[in-house]
């Protein structure tokens, strides 16, 4: 999303999912996992939508839908990019808005190639390193920078490429080059990128549809058909996602071939269209925008990697952009420094730049495992988390754990991720023995919801502040409370330290008041912080308000406004019967309280809606400024036909038709020149684990998915390959209405382990009789990570599918069980091998391959003897399914 | 009890016909009331599952949550919870949280309770001892300013200003090993 349209968040928010003339549902099964967002699919329906619920099961959101079209898991970029082709291929785009608001017309570099031309990968692979130069992707003649994704690059990955070709070339007030890129309005140039878009998926036929993703072609068509005939000038259609699709390892370029069909559409930033991302954690949204990420500072900074002489300027000249607000990236650095450094930064001293610790390549989840195996990471805090049952390959997070010196845990009850070290699956098994494990480990209890005051950020982008009701009972506290206290304590600690890696503790501005018997941190305070203040204190009521020279601070500037006035934005609470569709006034969504992102391309080039029945924001002639039903995402007072002057820069450079105001060109990106790892454009591969071979190119794999090598984790031979016959299932994972995520805030409730009481695997009639599994009964399901036992469901629901020619099996797993708390059962991410896509470093996880069989599994060492027979059977070796290239 | 006391009679006959109040009391429901209805006070909310965000109401008496339920101000949730938010009482005051801090010292087979201010300090001790002693200045001849010593987990169910803390805080420390759900 970000890459394609300027922010990492969902464009639009729930409430207007009523608006839209048809939905599809992919990778979600939203009834049941946001049910009560789900209200507004509802009521769209009962105006008269049509809703479309693509997945692997029947689920209620199925049982609720129009029309249920059942796909194999993990072939979501051949359906979706079979309806690009068709909507291109019978000229059922949006031409205006196509022309007007997206780069299709940008022509690009003369040495691009596609996969039509290297069979299934583009030009610039780099076999050696499993990464890409992407320098032949970029415009013709022109270097934009990504909105999001990869910006800062290490050297591996862009050798000689932008970052020393520009990065230090320019002042502070950037390159003073003309931001137009070249464009053919008339979307005929074989290198614009209409035709770019064209030719690569020419191949996904209704027929490829049909043979990859098991869907008969004529209910294929009559999707493309239903999504065609709900878009364009008067109706707009709503595509909603979850999980389901971000975790493959090519997750992103799944979403990606969503944000360009919608561009092609003409859905994007209009009421009732959009892409709506739902998210499975109170505030995953918060912790990725104010980021407890390992690659990001807040507000989609990215943290700096690790350069020869890099300093400030280096840093934002190589990470901003010409024009759109990326731009102004200096301002929201150095504001965002002021405000962890204070008056220690200042213009002299880079405002502390050098205080921020640089990244070197992937640090995240799955490598700190692998460098917590190998003795480098040797203390943990996993604080309301439980990796030992919720992260893939849930055997190697264990380990990892037993390899620790110390490790912190806190949570309300006591997860597998606090207990593994005396009742984890490897003591029962043998492989580890509790008097051998030498982590130290601390279990601090947490407060609820109820017991601290603070802000979530949900789904649509929505800032919520939930009010303290009472004080947490014995030593339980938040985690606002554990971090104030713990920084506190390590500053007085090394109070009067000379030494210069302690600088950036003593220097840190950590001055939070507190409150009350607990001495409660104030998250207000931290709020204001967040929101920032100006010169005289008075806090900033916009980000447009930052300052480059050190006379605003603000911790996080996509979230500066939410304490505007002095007041807590977020704590409002007009009821919403009060107020339209949009409410305002309900809490505050980023950035400056804007509910439908991108909205300037609600209305024309002329800045007039596309129709009566569509409109939300306008050009007021008369008044000289947007207007409409929601806060305008776009220069208040900019005109549909400015055009600015030769030699602007940043924000300046915006054209009254650049919807995109974040984008480095002001379009919203159908090809991607920048920010991706792994393709300008999606591209169907197989995941890591497949029982069928890739249709379209010989590519079976993602060429640059992270690979972690590893004894305990093993791929299966996929395809034609020989072995994969051992593991001919497709595996999927699933959440339940009644369970949350791993389990650590619903297996310990006696009213959810009641009603959804223990771990079952789904599995078709026919499989069931194939197998031999009795519904009820026991099951074992294998592969080369791990075995876990399940009750037998058998049903209707996960109807054999066919594909390649062939009848294609799938089991369902619900991955929220643990052998701890009310409700037990084996873990699914025993079975999950860690592939991880190569942007977001998220693991495929949504489908994978496995084998099944009646009965319990073995006890004791008995599990490793099982799988390890696999491993044989399959002849499988630490280089099974490692490769880049197919070997021909 | 006299049959014209028949809560299906009443239903029948009466006007409460969908059975939703007068026809189904007894003379034992006649003297209950809703716990909201005692309540000191009631403390607005957002659902802690989900990024949905629903709204909630939080009844307090006596210093305890009693109730905790839809907030139909919400323009988002319009007063509906789940079966997940509707148990959330039993999430913050269920018999499996737990209240006291634990320690499993090095191969011990088992926890002990610790004081809140002795694991603090410990807690901090282990921070500095490990970041002194794995803090790297350089790698492969680049400034790198960092611990690749210390890691963290989590955080998409914490508040925003707990993840500004905690970025900040780890950060300043030189830890980069900061991962949350988002990942996953």
């Amino acid at each position: 999303m970000g890459t394609s349209f300027g922010r990492g968040g969902a464009t639009t928010f729930l409430q207007d999912l009523q608006h839209a003339d048809c939905i599809v549902i992919q990778g979600s099964n939203m009834a049941e996992c946001h049910p009560v967002g789900f209200q507004w699919v509802m009521e769209a329906k009962a105006r008269g939508a049509t809703v479309i619920h693509v997945d692997p099961r029947f689920t209620r959101t199925s049982a609720l839908a129009d029309v249920h079209v059942p796909i194999r898991a993990g072939s979501d970029i051949a359906f979706l990019g079979g309806i690009v082709r068709y909507v291109i291929e019978h000229e059922r785009y949006f031409r205006d808005y196509l022309v007007d608001f997206t780069n299709a017309a940008t022509i690009v570099r003369e040495d691009l190639l596609d996969t039509e031309d290297l069979d299934g990968v583009f030009s610039g692979l780099e076999e050696g390193v499993r990464t890409y130069d992407p320098r032949s992707w970029e415009y013709e003649g022109h270097h934009v920078q990504a909105s999001a994704g990869a910006r800062e690059q290490p050297h591996a990955a862009h050798r000689g490429a932008s970052r020393s070709g520009r990065a230090h070339s320019y002042g502070s007030g950037g390159p003073p080059v003309d931001p137009r890129v070249h464009r053919d309005e008339t979307l005929a140039h074989p290198r614009c990128v209409f035709q770019i878009v064209k030719r690569h998926f020419s191949r996904y036929t209704p027929e490829m549809v049909e043979q990859i993703c098991g869907v008969p072609e004529e209910q294929f068509l009559d999707v493309c058909e239903t999504l065609c005939e709900n878009s364009g000038r008067d109706r707009t259609s709503a595509i909603a996602y979850a999980v389901g699709w971000t975790q493959h390892n090519v997750g992103v370029q799944v979403i990606r071939t969503a944000a360009i069909l919608q561009l092609l559409l003409g859905n994007i930033g209009r009421p009732g269209g959009g892409i709506m991302a739902l998210r499975g954690h109170s505030s995953i949204q918060g912790s990725t925008d104010i980021p407890t990420l390992y690659d990001l500072l807040p507000g989609y900074i990215p943290m700096p990697h690790a350069h020869h002489d890099e300093d400030l300027d280096a840093f934002i000249e190589g990470a901003s952009a010409d024009k759109g607000y990326w731009g102004e990236m200096r301002s929201y650095v150095v504001s965002l420094l002021k405000s962890w450094w204070g008056d220690a930064a200042h213009r002299d001293n880079d405002y502390c730049f050098d205080y921020l610790p640089r990244v070197t390549g992937d640090h995240s989840t799955y490598p700190t495992v692998m460098a917590q195996l190998d003795g480098t990471c040797k203390g943990y805090f996993i604080v309301g988390e439980n990796p030992a049952v919720g992260s893939a390959n849930a055997k190697m997070q264990r380990l990892g754990m037993a390899s620790l010196d110390w490790l912190v845990v806190r949570d309300f009850s006591l997860i597998e991720s606090a207990t593994w070290w005396k009742d984890g699956p490897e003591i029962e098994s043998g492989e580890l023995c509790t008097h051998d494990i030498a982590t130290e480990v601390f279990f601090f209890p947490a407060a609820a919801h109820t017991e601290k005051n603070g802000s979530f950020t949900n789904t649509q982008r929505l800032l919520q502040w939930h009010h303290a009701a009472v004080e947490p009972a014995g030593t339980a506290r938040s985690e606002l409370h554990f971090y104030a206290h713990l920084g506190r304590i390590i500053k007085e600690k090394l109070a009067g330290s000379t030494d210069e890696m302690d600088r950036p503790i003593l220097d840190l501005v950590w001055d939070y008041p507190t409150e009350g018997r607990i001495a409660e941190p104030s998250a207000e305070a931290v709020l204001r912080e967040v929101n920032g203040w100006n010169a005289d204190g008075e806090p900033l009521g916009s980000y447009t308000e930052l300052k480059d020279d050190g006379s605003t601070r603000c911790g996080c500037w996509i979230y500066c406004g939410c304490t505007a006035n002095g007041v807590n934005q977020t704590a409002r609470r007009r009821p919403g019967h009060v107020q339209s569709w949009v409410a305002p006034e309900w809490g505050w969504a980023w950035p400056s309280n804007r509910r439908i992102l991108y909205n300037r391309a609600s209305a024309d080039r002329e800045g007039r809606p596309w129709s009566a029945r569509k409109a939300l924001v306008w050009w007021d002639a008369d008044e000289g400024r947007w207007r409409g039903h929601d806060v305008p995402d776009f220069m208040a007072t900019t005109p549909p036909d400015y055009v600015p002057p030769q030699g602007a820069r940043a924000a300046a450079a915006l054209a009254g038709d650049d919807a995109f105001i974040m984008q480095a060109d002001g379009k919203g990106w159908l090809y991607a020149p920048a920010g991706l790892s792994d393709g300008p454009l999606p591209t169907h591969y197989e995941p890591q684990d497949s029982p069928v071979p890739n249709l379209l190119y010989t590519q079976q794999r993602n060429p640059v998915r992270e690979m972690l090598v590893h004894p305990h984790n093993r791929s299966h031979p996929s395809g034609t390959e020989p072995g994969a016959e051992v593991f001919p299932y497709v595996l999927t994972t699933f959440r339940l209405t009644e369970h949350h995520t791993a389990g650590g805030m619903s297996r310990w409730q006696p009213y959810l382990s009641e009603l959804q009481p223990e771990m079952f695997c789904e599995v078709s009639p026919e499989l069931a009789g194939e197998r031999g599994l009795a519904h009820g009964g026991w099951a074992t399901i294998v592969t080369a990570r791990g075995a876990i036992e399940a009750r037998v469901l058998v049903t209707d629901r996960l109807a054999p599918l066919r594909c390649a020619g062939r009848t294609i099996h799938q089991i369902a797993l619900p991955w929220h069980w643990g052998p701890n708390g009310t409700a037990t059962g084996d873990a699914a991410n025993e079975l999950v091998g860690i592939s991880l896509d190569p942007n977001s470093h998220i693991q495929g996880d949504k489908a994978f391959t496995g084998d099944i069989r009646p009965g319990r599994r073995p006890r004791g060492a008995g599990v490793r003897d099982l799988v390890e027979g696999y491993i044989r059977r399959a002849g499988i070796t630490e280089h099974t399914g490692t490769e880049v290239r197919p070997r021909r | 009890m006299k049959i014209t006391r028949w809560p299906v009679l009443r239903q029948v006959r009466g006007q409460d016909h969908l059975g939703r109040g007068a026809a189904v009391t007894s003379a034992g429901s006649a003297h209950l009331s809703a716990r909201t209805a005692s309540a000191d006070r009631v403390v607005q909310s957002v659902c802690p599952y989900c990024a949905v965000g629903c709204g909630q109401r939080v009844y307090v008496k006596g210093e305890r949550v009693v109730h905790i339920e839809g907030d139909p101000d919400s323009p988002v949730s319009r007063g509906r919870l789940c079966p997940k938010g509707s148990a959330s009482l039993q999430l913050t005051t269920g018999a499996a949280r737990r209240y006291e801090v634990l320690y499993r010292a090095p191969h011990a087979t088992d926890w002990t309770t610790m004081d809140l201010d002795t694991a603090m300090d410990m807690v901090a001790d282990r921070v500095i001892e490990t970041r002194r002693k794995t803090f790297a200045w350089q790698e492969d001849g680049v400034r790198v300013r960092r611990t690749m010593g210390i890691a963290s987990l989590g955080g998409a169910t914490l508040d925003n200003e707990e993840n500004y803390l905690m970025k900040k805080l780890y950060t300043a420390l030189g830890v980069v090993q900061v991962e949350n759900q988002a990942r996953i």
